[in-house]
């Protein structure tokens, strides 16, 4: 007796496509960054990478990575455990709020932040008279990358949060624990693989962001210039090495945070096989 | 520890959208007792349980509600600070922490001045986990056990912490057959050992009886009686308890001039004119072959089920709406020689009658 579906040809074929398409759409890009940036030796791609605008972009770039991801993620868990363990009025329309961010074009994002704080702006003026600069500046490109990210983590929760429910919350409170105790020691721990993945869409997306910011950093080289930014100026000026230079250096940050995830995974895997 | 509610009532949802659950009940339960709250889902039973433990809290009326654990008012006393246990139906184990972790949580979250010594807690937890007989399986996780084994490490975790009070929600509803049945003696043997107050919800009338010193029958949100297993059986105080606690026969007909008919039966009986409906357990149907002058009541064997302590024969008529049930000795149905398709005559040994609404009717012999 042989399963629905798995007849031998179909097998075949699904697993071709599948490995075609991957390489095709996955691999080969890859290979095509490093290959480009390594055109011309290494001796190039390091006087690239060591390039002062570019050593600015990947600190600017990084700097905003690491302020936007602890702000994710208290946003994020607190949103979520607004959603999953309350219940009010405007609860839904909450959960619909959270997906405007990937709903809204990055570009109009960026625009209406322009709108809203530039200099002219109905906030900007008035932060204009204490001489508080946002846009333009890397507060402003803190911000949209914040917009654009925070989904993440809480979307990430929020279907895990429903499912798991709050029994075990209510145990640990019948058991005399106080409220931060109960998160700390069941909550978080009941979550954070999806907190961790949450983490890491949040983090390939703050580092790669281009369009939000772009409509407010204003790409001033060696200022608010990030280092997508920096890629595409590059790339308009035809110095295709060092465009690809700075993609290796995104490719090798998107690769850094898989392999830790893995890393991560493995470790308690093995954990939980030795309990 | 003894258990007093006064006036605890609870609805959810507001304004149009709102239900009730529970109408105001009052309950006393005393030191050391093992009640049973029973009823079907939709009862209020678990809610109450949630109400008890402080999971959920009475609504707010004009009378005010209260709660005492012996003298203490616990009423606005918030759950981590009531000393209770707590058992959920599906355990609700932390499933990220082993069975050892499970069972010391109680005590690692106790403030410092509280909490006994690591050493003290270990030899604790050990000491619960071989009452429960699962000292081996202290390094495993939730996750590895079975239901049974799953449900005694959540028991051993709520009495960790030595509560004078231990609330069980649906303790053994997820658990097979057999399971439950030697969960629930041994649940038995330990509340008589540690002497604290139990309250458990089940919807299983067989173990409510089983295991209850009292029982609380509930439906629709309110208490329908408060007694005894063995009284709630013999004298049930109204139509709803008599029904759900076993299999019920009805008889419905017009009475006039101390005869009941109904077709072609006819049954003499000591009652006024008028509508009557009489209910019979299936024990206090007797069969025979011929009727009597008091009584004609003509059946035919539908089919039989020879399994178990009794035969259980099931009944059809045309005066009857719905078939009736009656259990016979083996050695009667064999001196019988009872068949499928057979006709006989029903006697009621006797028949209990509740008048609307749940006005207590006493038993009557058959006349």
């Amino acid at each position: 007796m042989r399963r629905i579906g798995d007849a031998p040809g179909v097998r075949r074929v699904l697993i071709g496509a599948a490995v075609v398409l991957s390489a095709l759409f996955l691999l080969l890009p890859l290979v095509a960054i490093f290959a480009q940036a390594f055109a011309q030796g290494v001796d190039v791609f390091w006087s690239n990478v060591s390039d002062r605008y570019t050593l600015h972009a990947i600190g600017l770039t990084l700097g905003i990575a690491l302020l936007t991801i602890p702000i994710c993620l208290v946003f994020g868990v607190a949103l979520a455990w607004l959603v999953t363990r309350f219940s009010f009025p405007g609860r839904r329309l909450l959960q619909t709020l959270i997906d405007i961010p990937f709903a809204v074009s990055p570009v109009v994002a960026g625009l209406i932040y322009l709108l809203l704080y530039g200099r002219n702006g109905w906030l900007g003026n008035w932060l204009d008279g204490y001489d508080i600069q946002l846009m333009f500046a890397w507060p402003g490109i803190l911000m949209v990358t914040v917009f654009v990210t925070c989904p993440f983590v809480a979307r990430e929760l929020i279907p895990l949060m429903q499912a798991q429910g709050s029994r075990e919350e209510e145990a640990a409170v019948t058991l005399g624990a106080p409220g931060w105790t109960t998160f700390w020691r069941v909550t978080l721990p009941n979550i954070r693989w999806a907190l961790l993945y949450g983490v890491i869409l949040t983090n390939a997306r703050a580092v790669g962001e281009f369009g939000a910011v772009s409509v407010v950093a204003g790409a001033i080289r060696g200022k608010t210039n990030t280092l997508p930014l920096h890629l595409e100026q590059l790339y308009q000026d035809y110095n295709t090495v060092g465009a690809f230079a700075s993609a290796a250096l995104l490719a090798l940050i998107a690769l850094l945070t898989l392999a830790a995830k893995a890393a991560l995974e493995w470790r308690q895997a093995r954990r939980e096989a030795l309990a | 520890m003894s258990i007093r509610l006064h006036n605890i009532g609870k609805h959810f949802g507001r304004g149009r959208h709102q239900t009730l659950a529970l109408e105001p009940v009052n309950l006393d339960i005393h030191s050391g007792e093992l009640v049973g709250l029973l009823g079907p889902s939709g009862s209020g039973k678990t809610t109450l349980l949630r109400i008890i433990a402080g999971l959920e809290s009475a609504d707010h009326s004009q009378e005010p509600s209260r709660i005492l654990f012996g003298e203490r008012d616990v009423t606005h006393i918030h759950v981590r600070d009531r000393r209770i246990g707590f058992v959920f139906q599906h355990y609700a184990l932390f499933r990220h922490m082993t069975v050892f972790d499970n069972v010391a949580f109680g005590l690692t979250v106790m403030t410092r001045k509280q909490r006994p010594s690591s050493g003290e807690i270990r030899s604790r937890v050990l000491r619960l986990l071989e009452m429960v007989q699962l000292e081996q399986l202290a390094n495993r996780y939730p996750a590895q056990l079975s239901g049974g084994q799953q449900q005694r490490v959540s028991l051993a975790r709520a009495l960790a912490v030595e509560p004078e009070v231990l609330l069980l929600d649906e303790p053994f509803g997820a658990l097979d057959a057999k399971v439950r049945q030697e969960l629930r003696r041994w649940l038995r043997h330990l509340h008589d050992e540690l002497n604290f107050t139990s309250v458990f919800v089940t919807h299983d009338q067989e173990e409510a009886l089983e295991l209850s010193d009292r029982v609380v029958v509930m439906s629709n949100g309110r208490i329908e009686q408060i007694d005894a297993p063995e009284t709630l059986y013999r004298a049930p105080k109204n139509r709803f308890v008599f029904e759900f606690l076993g299999d019920v026969n009805h008889l419905e007909g017009h009475v006039s001039q101390g005869i009941l008919t109904c077709g072609d039966a006819r049954l003499n009986v000591d009652l006024p004119d008028g509508h009557e409906e009489l209910l019979l357990r299936p024990h206090e149907v007797r069969l025979a072959t011929s009727p009597t002058a008091e009584c004609h009541l003509p059946v035919t064997i539908t089919a039989i089920s020879p399994v178990g302590a009794e035969v259980r024969v099931e009944l059809e008529a045309d005066w009857l709406a719905k078939p009736w049930l009656a259990t016979v000795r083996h050695t009667d149905f064999e001196q019988l020689g009872l068949t499928r398709g057979q006709r006989l005559y029903a006697h009621p040994r006797q028949f209990h009658r509740f008048q609307q609404p749940d006005t207590i009717k006493a038993d009557a012999p058959v006349a």
